[in-house]
């Protein structure tokens, strides 16, 4: 019985039905939708998943520091192991059941191919720190990804050690500090400009790195207003974050003007690369006069977003910062690789190191497979696609719900929640009533510079008729929005996902973080709780 | 192209609907001077499955898996028998292929185990909270450090000769560049380093590591107490995870964070990544953690979930005054970690590490028995630092040249100090065999 209901409710116990009109069952279970308990919950000692053989007697050299006391991990056997985590699964919406469009995202195909050279004994089996003469093929393999990624984005140089696009903002935006120092005016430039559309990460990182941070308006056509950015350039200025093509799914159509001005006035430009997909094959960044730029293999490249990470966010770097790249680099003497680790002399002055070992290598495989199947012709159409794909949904809405900015947009539809007004429905409404019809809804809320918005990233990986019915689907919900009574409808969705609407502020406010036996119905019912 | 679904129809359709001639059109606020006309030039076209395959079996063929060699390196990377439900539980695409989960109500899948990865790692490390997880262990060391000095508010980290030398070399980026002085003690190579005397008013925190780089086996309760009495927290590292199965954890010494490599449990080598950083603290320090926090709350109907939570600590909330600008961690790493440690279970973690323990005590036992090599270490888990009568890297290069991965020579990671150059860390987990350990004496016997 290891699915018994006084186990697997929690702590609410008791027979649940889901809805109104529903028949309870005993299990609390429907159908498919197996109700799952915690792995604490499950186990008994006993049990054990693995078969190890008696360790040999041997006289410890711990220092005295033998761990005592039971630590306190459940035991399960292998198949309930399995069961769980596929129970597990099935209460996940993924790629790989249907339209993903989370805006920035960058939710395309992920190949299994990928995952099946990642796992190649001579490259997923290899040791960081082996002899160099023992990995020739697997620096071989990173140089060939970098140089993928330097030719398109006609960049010189790339820095591949970082872990994310996040961890790629603090290299590249380091390097910049580098190349201040270097010129003798890091104290003086201590502003960044970034616009208020900007990713968090952005003010974050440059925070994080001593800089002040100051917003740039945009105009109404939801682009860089070039006015005040040439207002706000001056000799406190050390670089302007943009993310190209923007957070609002727009091309910056004056972004050479844009770095122009950056360059004149003595500052780095520092491009954003999450919306990369927009122009992969098609724009090279480097043609825009950006100083460096970080690329997230996990979207543009498709390696698996794997429910939060991990990613891969390398960093292709001009000529001026080239220099600055942190350790390792790759280098090639004759007809040998090896690794300049942290001392070694290299054609620069890195800017230290960021990251244990070389890199996010697991995502370099799956990448350069991405890239190899698509080629050079392939990327160009996966830009294309994305951008006509996104454009179509645009079109196909814009009568009924109300499209943020004129014009055409990149390989992203930004809606404005203008289009509810009045009708008591809400952007969060509104996505979670996309739940029962069967999408994972929208970015929402992102950017901050569109009242309620919704941002719609379709990419390049959904069929044409699948978007038709994405776009039947938003239309339907649209009409019976506006109907102007159906505000209640919307606010009890979802209905039919594994779990209604979750309790946030209950979860802000008394944080569980963790199991422990306490947690168990009834003595800290966090209903009971909120009530007291 | 295998992965486009759009035909040239369904192209010329979508065209019409939007009313526009073709798709250069919808490229049209690209600059005339950036907008290429054809593809960039200098690339292959895309390929097959068969050749693409193909092409990384060449790749593989030019190295020398640990699979097929007598291995015994460490130093941070740890090989480990990975049961194979747990590659094929991360390969599932309802995981692979899901995101951050942001709406609770479809990734309760995602956010349950992220729950049960938390707890599992307040239990291993003895500590109060744990977060969804961090890049690796050495970014989760440098964050630790940043929230070390926003608790303390002071500036000044002192660290230990014993961290990871690389670990040791983010830390002094992030102090370089961020703002901080981080104090680095020389190598400990024999585990004998004091830091009480060190430890001041104006000391953010102190950052050891357990069992060291050089392998020694330490307790910290001492230097935790004198850490407190000073205002300052004791952060420890652990770059060998299954230690914890057989050493007392960092939480029983007094630690305020404690920050794992995760590798070791349900991930592979994978040539240095992904990996899987474990991230844990006190509870009263818990809204400076960086990264995700899953918790758990009730929905609509009052059953159990799960939400990421405490998220106005993050950078799309908080913006310039978040606690780290990191937005994704190692989900899937932080899966494959949970589902191996799941099956283990309390008596196989243990096992696990006993097996290990044995397995390095019996290689120490060996190596130590060779002519002019002696064993530094008193105290070791799984990996131990050894001198040689001759320099390290060469001998490694010989033992290569038999196809033998016989060590890490220190030099590699702490280059020009003639101190270390004779010294050689040698690891030895539960795959070690007979038939490793073997040829590997034998073939130090005649190198040496």
């Amino acid at each position: 019985m290891a699915n018994s209901q006084d186990r697997s409710q929690g702590r609410t116990g008791g027979i649940v039905s889901g809805g109104a009109a529903e028949a309870a069952t005993f299990t609390g279970n429907r159908a498919l939708q197996i109700e799952e308990p915690l792995i604490f919950e499950m186990g008994q000692p006993g049990r054990c998943g693995v078969d190890l053989p008696e360790p040999p007697k041997v006289k410890d050299r711990l220092n005295g520091l033998r761990r005592t006391g039971e630590i306190g991990l459940p035991g399960l056997s292998e198949p309930q192991v399995v069961q769980h985590y596929t129970r597990l699964s099935q209460k996940n919406y993924a790629i790989d059941m249907g339209v993903y469009p989370l805006g920035s995202c960058t939710m395309k195909h992920n190949p299994r191919i990928n995952e099946k050279v990642a796992r190649l004994p001579g490259i997923g089996d290899l040791h960081p720190l082996q002899p160099v003469s023992t990995v020739q093929g697997a620096l071989e393999l990173i140089d060939r990804l970098a140089h993928w990624l330097k030719t398109l984005t006609g960049m010189p140089a790339v820095a591949m050690s970082p872990a994310a696009g996040a961890h790629g903002e603090m290299c590249g935006m380091m390097a910049i500090s580098a190349a201040l120092e270097a010129r003798g005016e890091r104290a003086q430039r201590k502003v960044v400009l970034a616009p208020e559309s900007a990713h968090g990460t952005n003010p974050a990182t440059a925070a994080a790195l001593g800089f002040t941070v100051k917003p740039i308006p945009a105009n109404d056509r939801g682009r860089v207003d070039l006015a005040a950015l040439k207002a706000a350039l001056g000799p406190d200025v050390a670089a302007i974050m943009l993310t190209n093509p923007n957070t609002c799914g727009l091309f910056e159509s004056e972004i050479v003007e844009i770095s122009k001005a950056v360059h004149a006035a003595g500052a780095f430009f520092y491009c954003d690369g999450a919306n990369f997909n927009a122009i992969v094959g098609r724009v090279r960044p480097g043609d825009l006069g950006v100083d460096c730029m970080h690329i997230n293999l996990h979207k543009t490249f498709s390696t698996p977003h794997g429910g939060g990470g991990p990613g891969a966010g390398p960093v292709v770097l001009s000529a001026a910062l080239a220099p600055y790249a942190p350790y390792p680099w790759i280098v090639k003497d004759g007809d040998k690789w090896r690794v300049a680790e942290d001392g070694a002399a290299v054609a620069g002055t890195p800017l230290g190191r960021l990251k244990a070992f070389h890199g996010q290598m697991g995502m370099f495989t799956r990448a350069l497979a991405y890239i190899m199947s698509h080629g050079a012709d392939g990327l160009k159409q996966v830009a294309e696609d994305a951008v006509l794909s996104a454009n179509y949904v645009m079109a196909a809405l814009k009568d009924t719900m109300s499209p943020a900015f004129e014009g055409p947009c990149m390989h992203e539809a930004l809606f404005d929640d203008s289009f509810l007004k009045d009708t008591g429905v809400s952007t969060l409404d509104f996505a979670k009533a996309m739940i029962d019809e069967g999408y994972h809804p929208m970015t929402m809320y992102f950017p901050l510079v569109v009242h309620g918005a919704m941002l719609i990233e379709p990419t390049e990986s959904v069929a044409k008729e699948d978007l038709d019915q994405f776009i039947g689907a938003l239309r339907s919900l649209t009409q019976r929005a506006k109907t102007g009574t159906a505000a209640e409808t919307f606010k009890a969705a979802p209905l039919y996902a594994p779990r209604r609407r979750l309790d946030e502020t209950l979860a802000a406010r008394k944080p569980i973080l963790r199991w422990r036996p306490s947690n168990n119905p009834p003595e800290t019912d966090p209903v009971k709780q909120a009530a007291e | 192209m295998r992965y486009l679904p759009l035909t040239d129809a369904d192209r010329r359709e979508m065209l019409s609907v939007i009313g526009a001639r073709s798709v250069d059109e919808l490229f049209r606020d690209v600059p005339d001077s950036a907008r290429l006309g054809a593809k960039i030039a200098g690339l292959p076209d895309h390929q097959g499955e068969l050749e693409v395959e193909r092409a990384f079996q060449t790749y593989a063929a030019k190295n020398v898996s640990p699979g097929t060699a007598p291995f015994f390196i460490g130093a941070g990377a740890y090989r480990h028998h990975v049961p194979s439900t747990v590659d094929y539980m991360i390969q599932r695409g309802e995981f692979l292929t899901s995101y951050t989960p942001y709406q609770p109500e479809i990734t309760q899948g995602t956010l349950q185990y992220l729950f049960e990865f938390q707890t599992q790692i307040t239990l291993l490390t003895g500590m109060e909270v744990a977060n969804a997880s961090m890049y690796d262990g050495s970014t989760g060391t440098s964050e630790a450090v940043l929230m070390a000095n926003r608790v303390t508010r002071r500036h000044k980290a002192l660290i230990s000769g014993g961290l990871h030398p690389q670990y040791r070399r983010i830390i002094e980026t992030a102090a370089k560049w961020e703002g901080f002085s981080a104090v680095v003690r020389t190598p400990d190579v024999e585990g004998l380093e004091d830091l009480i005397a060190a430890v001041d008013k104006e000391t953010s925190c102190v950052v050891v590591q357990n069992p060291s780089f050089f392998g020694h086996v330490r307790d910290f309760a001492k230097l935790a107490a004198a850490c407190h009495a000073a205002g300052a927290l004791l952060i420890v590292v652990v770059t060998e995870v299954v230690s914890l199965g057989l050493i007392k954890p960092p939480g029983e010494m007094g630690a305020d964070i404690v920050v794992c490599e995760g590798q070791s449990i349900g991930n592979g080598l994978g040539f240095g990544g992904p990996y899987v950083g474990l991230f844990a603290t006190r509870e009263k320090y818990m809204r400076q953690m960086p990264g995700r926090l899953v918790g758990e709350t009730v929905d609509a109907d009052g059953k159990r979930g799960f939400v990421l939570t405490l998220s106005t600590r993050e950078q799309h909330i908080r913006r310039e005054k978040a606690t780290s600008n990191i937005c994704t961690n190692a989900g899937l790493c932080a899966l494959a970690f949970t589902v191996h440690l799941t099956l283990l279970g309390e008596a196989g973690f243990r096992r696990l590490a006993e097996i290990n323990h044995a397995k390095a005590s019996e290689l120490a036992d060996r190596i130590g028995a060779l002519p002019g090599v002696k064993v530094m270490n008193e105290s070791f888990f799984n990996e131990f630092t050894v001198h040689l009568p001759k320099p390290a890297a060469p001998v490694v290069e010989a033992l290569a040249a038999k196809r033998i991965l016989g060590g890490l020579p220190v030099s590699r990671l702490i280059p020009n100090d003639p101190s270390v150059e004779n010294l050689l860390l040698l690891a030895a987990t539960e795959t070690a065999t007979e038939a490793g350990m073997a040829p590997l004496v034998a073939a130090l016997k005649e190198v040496l």
